[in-house]
């Protein structure tokens, strides 16, 4: 057991350190942070000046090992853009970001899994089927047209939710809230659904997959034929027996909600970190890039970690193995 | 099928779906119908676009920019043209960009999704063939490359490309840029349905027994692995194929999609939204319709093709 | 409910004030970078600290110098190398301290020190001291006849806030410490900083100290400003009445807003024109196609894509009408600007045709075409546009549009043949035109001159400028310069740039052409 976990652990650290190194090799390409922070008037001089003080002229492996010395300590640096602490811009950003990731995905667990449920029981109903279509014409479409759809509909012609803007928010010792305010929930919605439209339909056609799976066992059918009634089948046994994949997914989705809030933010002026990678990005802000895509893989390897644990605590066989089964 | 042990019983049994299970399905599924016919149109018009196309966009010295902004199936007031879905912005005549649009749309999701697949495939066998060390080493990959979701991968390799092409070949580098990067996002999926499939078909006797008479490793793992798993990669391949596309038009949308010169139906609704309130709505809802019945016909035929190809589900 | 509660008890004890507060908000697609008034030299920058900061004197709506912090100034009669500044009396900072001349010795030398952005703009100055205290000398290195035009964006600190908050030094990257002023301000503007959160939030509250009050209509009691990227969102944001004023309406929904009900759109020019650069320079291109010569470096194909380029359909299509087609490559704001000069060139396809057979290029050639996405207004549509004209006389155009970012360190590191470039001119003076694009590139001059165009009778003439104080003598000099460089086709003019701001019905504003809104002269009927 503890074996498996320190490999486990040195592995996640590899991994790190890999992500951090794509991350920060992907910098040298996406332009020239000089450029930026040196007005329309600069002259050469300015340029090599700054590029000394900024340590852009030493060799990328000094580059990158100075980068890691400092990030392990949680020291990202300055951003160029705005020139304060990497770290503290992130810290400040954050609950933006995770407030809209938290209600899309509860918007995406809760609709899934009733939709899903909905759509199993009533497979052939008329509104189950229109449930589906809609589910996937939600998810044939980019997300931004859709941000901007809703926008168009909810906020310009029934003004009925803002376009913009995460509304008055709540300093509760660090931690900003849009939860305490009505502008504060009513801005969440149109971010909130766009966010979680293809997280909420991957896990109504999870859920409903596996209740149909679920359905044609034989233990229900036992259970139907010892005459327990249809709510208590479907409900106690079919459910509780998906929800094991649908937390898996979820949990391994919770990344992907974080990093496609790049998008909805973007449209939706939400001030979350992902707005802040993409200015990060026009205005090639390497230390603000750099923490950022490490905090994601940071968050995604210790998701990964939790499940592989999780995994080999529930399934005794994998002991033997030694890993859970990749599938 | 657990009867019948050997690599002929796979192919026959391959076969049989395609000639009866599969077809029977399909011919009672008046979903997966029409979504096929709307595929089959759209993809022939895409092969064909030259053809149909009353007039080629890609061409800028056959452009107008008078042409600009020419509402649908009216006459433009400068230079009297007729289009029939309206101009864009450039003077393009929005049905020849559409039809050149979905070919370039097409183009990348297939490729992309080719490559997805060929490099999920080869890595999940050897992962699940060769176990240890190698498949530690594969499957950790994969678990960097989940950890940069599929946009941020993109947008690193354009990012690289446009570093390290030369100048002269930027231009035509956009699509195989895109391609590299969606397909390279995109092989996990398969790597890990195959290794999983792989760990457990190659405990099966008829392996061993392969393995014992001496079959080449290749042979075993393309021979008899690779036929049981075809139905999992076709459904990930399907859904894929929408993904593709869709991630095609996030990525315009970021910026680093097709150029605006040979815009792919991302791009086209990129460039369209930005005339949503000013009243020219054929730039916008044309595009974006053509990549909604692209993308919903493919999620549908994927959809049906998963409850088709298990069986406990019918 | 405590919240609420708050909300009430405020609401009471603001009393009538709360009633009469009129809240400006305010939108644009950037935010300001940095509190910090001499840290970055840039346009939404500026904007904000222009409301909580004042230089010593100032363009108003007109884009006319009036005074702000000083209320005369002229070179000295017997010394034409200083300038001196009569300061305003009786001006208090926002925390309550006068306003001296230490103040401004303080600023400007703050402003001329290594890790500011705005050196530049003083790069003449030799020294600038306090003589009493309300009165400043600014000495340079020889006659500056405009100096006061490189003063409107110098903004004045408090030497003692600056001194016990340790913000001495601009921002520092190399020290890695945050500069107390890049969040925290504290000016002698209208309106002082209430809070801000970078790219989302910025609030600022009428001053009741302020120096002006009887003297500007000063309507507005409290500016919310909010950056909103997206185009589609800031528009969606004023129609739904969520904003009351953007700055950057896109062209084509100037119509829509226009006849939104209560709200309004008005235009002016701006200083900005928009134009290509090619490399005439070089004896080989490196993105052509031709082999072992540049075709640009011949001035017929010059002419002839000068010629071919249809600036009225931009103008008409692209731009919605909302562009002044351009001769020249400098504002109609600036001096050395004439009418004759921003004659534009007649569109001749035949004849553009022509030159280009003259100059052997009959079978065209291909090149590509650099252009910012994200910086002037259709930046990409206008190249693209470009693209096509340019294919109508055999130039291939391969069109490599991407972020500014990534734009502009290719014409700093001359690694495009073919770019697209916009040009404000801070100064509203030719000289700074001359600097920056015409000069051959130097240490000192032609930073953004990517043309790698090089004319030493003419470096020599540019360079003659900064200390001509003979004002006749300097505009002819500059004319002669702008004859040569029109002669040359040193670049491929394309248009000036037309604001649009829209706002609220009962705002009442003019357009400062630098896009610098001063929200003290607001009205509000």
């Amino acid at each position: 057991m503890i074996s498996f976990v320190v490999k486990r652990l040195l592995q996640a650290v590899l991994v790190l350190l890999l992500a951090g190194l794509v991350a920060f090799s992907m910098f040298r390409f996406v332009g020239d942070p000089v450029e930026s922070l040196l007005g329309q008037e600069r002259t050469q001089a300015d340029i090599e000046r700054l590029r000394g003080q900024l340590g852009l002229d030493d060799p990328f492996p000094v580059q990158y090992y100075r980068f890691l010395e400092r990030a392990v300590q949680g020291d990202f640096g300055l951003s160029y853009r705005q020139g304060r602490p990497v770290a503290e811009i992130i810290a400040e950003r954050a609950p933006a970001t995770l407030e809209l990731a938290a209600v899309s995905g509860l918007f995406a667990i809760f609709a899934g899994i009733t939709l899903g449920v909905f759509t199993a029981l009533r497979r052939d109903s008329v509104l189950s089927r229109s449930v589906m279509m809609v589910s996937l014409i939600g998810v044939s479409l980019p997300t931004f047209l859709i941000g901007i759809l809703l926008i168009y509909v909810f906020s310009v012609e029934l003004n009925w939710l803002p376009s913009f803007g995460r509304g008055e928010t709540v300093d509760l010792g660090g931690w900003t809230t849009g939860f305490l305010t009505v502008s504060g929930l009513k801005a969440l919605i149109l971010p909130a659904i766009t966010l979680g439209l293809y997280q909420m339909t991957l896990i109504m056609r999870l859920v409903r997959a596996e209740m149909l799976e679920v359905l044609e066992q034989d233990y229900i059918r036992f259970a139907r034929a010892r005459g327990l009634s249809e709510r208590a089948i479907n409900f106690r046994h079919a459910l509780k027996n998906t929800l094991v994949p649908v937390i898996t997914v979820t949990g391994l989705q919770l990344g992907s909600i974080i990093a496609f809030a790049i998008i909805t933010e973007t449209v939706f002026q939400w001030p979350g970190v992902g707005l802040l990678f993409i200015n990060a990005i026009q205005f090639v802000d390497i230390p603000v890039m750099a923490a950022y895509l490490m905090l994601i893989a940071l968050m995604f390897v210790i998701i990964n970690l939790v499940v592989d644990l999780l995994y080999f605590a529930i399934d005794p066989r994998l002991r033997a193995e030694g890993g859970r089964a990749n599938v | 099928m657990s009867d019948i042990i050997g690599p002929e019983s796979d192919r026959s049994s391959l076969k049989r779906i395609w000639t009866s299970d599969l077809i029977w399905s399909f011919r009672n599924a008046p979903v997966a119908i029409c979504s096929a016919i709307v595929l089959a149109i759209l993809v022939l018009s895409a092969l064909f676009t030259p053809l149909i196309a009353p007039y080629n966009p890609f061409d800028p010295s056959t452009l107008n920019l008078m042409n600009g902004f020419s509402k649908p199936f009216e006459k433009n007031e400068f230079t009297g043209d007729l289009f029939w879905l309206g101009a864009d912005d450039q003077g393009r005549d929005v049905f020849s960009t559409i039809l050149y649009g979905l070919r370039v749309s097409l183009f990348v999701g297939f490729l992309a999704v080719l490559l997805a697949m060929a490099i999920g495939i080869v890595l999940g066998l050897i992962a699940g063939y060769a176990g240890g060390i190698t498949d530690t080493i594969i499957m950790r990959i994969a678990d960097v490359q989940l950890t940069f979701p599929s946009i941020l991968i993109a947008m690193f390799i354009f990012g690289i490309a446009k570093g390290i092409t030369p100048i002269e070949l930027r231009d035509q580098m956009a699509i195989w840029v895109l391609i590299l990067s969606i397909g390279l996002s995109d092989w996990v999926q398969f790597a890990r349905v195959i290794r999983g499939a792989t760990l457990v078909e190659s405990n099966k006797d008829y392996v061993q027994a392969a393995r014992i008479i001496g079959r080449s490793s290749t042979a075993i793992m393309f021979r008899h692995i690779l036929p049981n798993v075809v139905s999992p990669i076709l459904v990930i391949a399907t859904i894929s194929l929408a993904l593709a596309i869709i991630t095609e038009a996030t990525l315009s949308f970021l910026g680093v999609g097709a150029p605006p010169t040979q815009p792919s139906l991302g791009t086209l609704i990129r460039i369209g939204q930005g005339f949503l309130f000013s009243g020219e709505w054929w730039i916008l809802l044309f595009p974006a319709f053509t990549l909604l019945f692209l993308a919903l016909s493919v999620n549908l035929l994927g959809d049906w093709l998963r409850d088709a190809l298990n069986p406990r589900l019918r | 409910m405590r919240v609420l509660g708050g909300i009430l008890l405020a609401a009471l004890l603001a009393g009538t004030s709360f009633a009469s507060a009129e809240t400006l908000r305010w939108a644009r697609a950037g935010d300001s970078l940095t509190l910090d008034p001499h840290s970055q030299n840039e346009g939404p920058t500026h904007t904000v600290s222009h409301q909580i900061y004042e230089p010593l004197v100032l363009r108003d709506t007109a884009g006319k110098i009036v005074p702000a912090l000083a209320t005369e100034w002229a070179p000295k009669s017997d010394n034409p190398n200083i300038w001196v500044f009569k300061l305003r009396e009786g001006v208090t900072f926002h925390d309550g301290a006068d306003f001296t001349a230490t103040d401004v010795v303080f600023s400007l030398k703050r402003a001329m020190s290594p890790n500011s952005d705005m050196k530049a703009l003083l790069a003449s100055v030799k020294e600038v001291r306090a003589v009493g205290d309300f009165t400043v000398e600014i000495e340079t290195d020889g006659p500056n006849p405009i100096m006061p035009n490189n003063l409107t964006n110098l903004f004045i600190m408090d030497k003692e806030w600056s001194e016990a908050n340790n913000a001495i030094e601009v921002q520092d990257f190399e020290g890695g410490e945050e500069t107390f002023s890049s969040r925290n301000t504290n000016g002698t503007g209208a309106y002082r900083l209430v809070s801000r959160e970078p790219d989302a939030k910025t609030v600022l509250q009428a001053f009741d100290g302020y120096w002006g009050k009887d003297e500007f209509p000063l309507d507005v009691t409290e500016i919310i400003y909010t950056p909103i990227q997206n185009a589609a969102t800031r528009v969606a944001a004023l129609l739904s009445g969520e904003i009351d004023f953007i700055q950057d309406v896109p062209v084509q929904d100037l119509k829509r807003v226009a006849d939104a009900e209560g709200l309004k759109v008005i235009k002016a020019p701006q200083n900005r024109v928009i134009f290509f650069g090619v490399n005439q320079g070089d004896a080989d291109l490196a993105s052509d196609n031709i082999e072992g010569k540049n075709p640009f470096a011949d001035k017929k194909v010059r002419q002839a894509m000068n010629i071919a380029i249809n600036r009225e359909a931009i103008r008409k299509i692209i731009m919605r009408g909302q562009s002044i087609p351009a001769g020249v490559i400098v504002p109609p704001f600036a001096n050395g600007w004439t009418q004759d000069l921003d004659t534009v060139p007649e569109t001749d396809l035949k004849a553009a045709k022509a030159l280009m057979t003259e100059a052997g290029y009959g079978d065209g050639f291909s090149v590509t075409l650099n252009c910012p996405n994200d910086r002037y207004i259709n930046d990409e549509a206008i190249c693209q546009a470009a693209v096509g004209m340019l294919a109508q006389i055999g130039i291939k155009v391969n069109l490599d549009a991407k972020p500014k970012a990534q734009h502009f360190p290719l014409i700093n590191t001359l690694e495009t043949d073919f770019y697209m470039l916009g040009w404000g001119v801070a100064t509203f003076d030719s000289e700074y035109v001359f600097n920056f694009l015409v000069h051959t590139r130097d240490d000192k001059y032609g930073a953004w001159n990517g043309t790698r165009y090089s004319n030493p009778d003419l470096d020599v003439k540019i360079a003659s400028l900064a200390s001509e104080i003979d004002l006749d003598k300097r505009n002819k000099t500059i004319g002669e310069i702008w004859e040569v460089i029109q002669e040359d086709v040193v670049y491929l003019p394309i248009h000036h740039q037309v604001l649009n701001w829209g706002m609220v019905e009962k705002l009442q504003t003019e357009i400062q052409p630098e896009d610098q809104p001063k929200v003290k002269y607001f009205e509000l009927k």
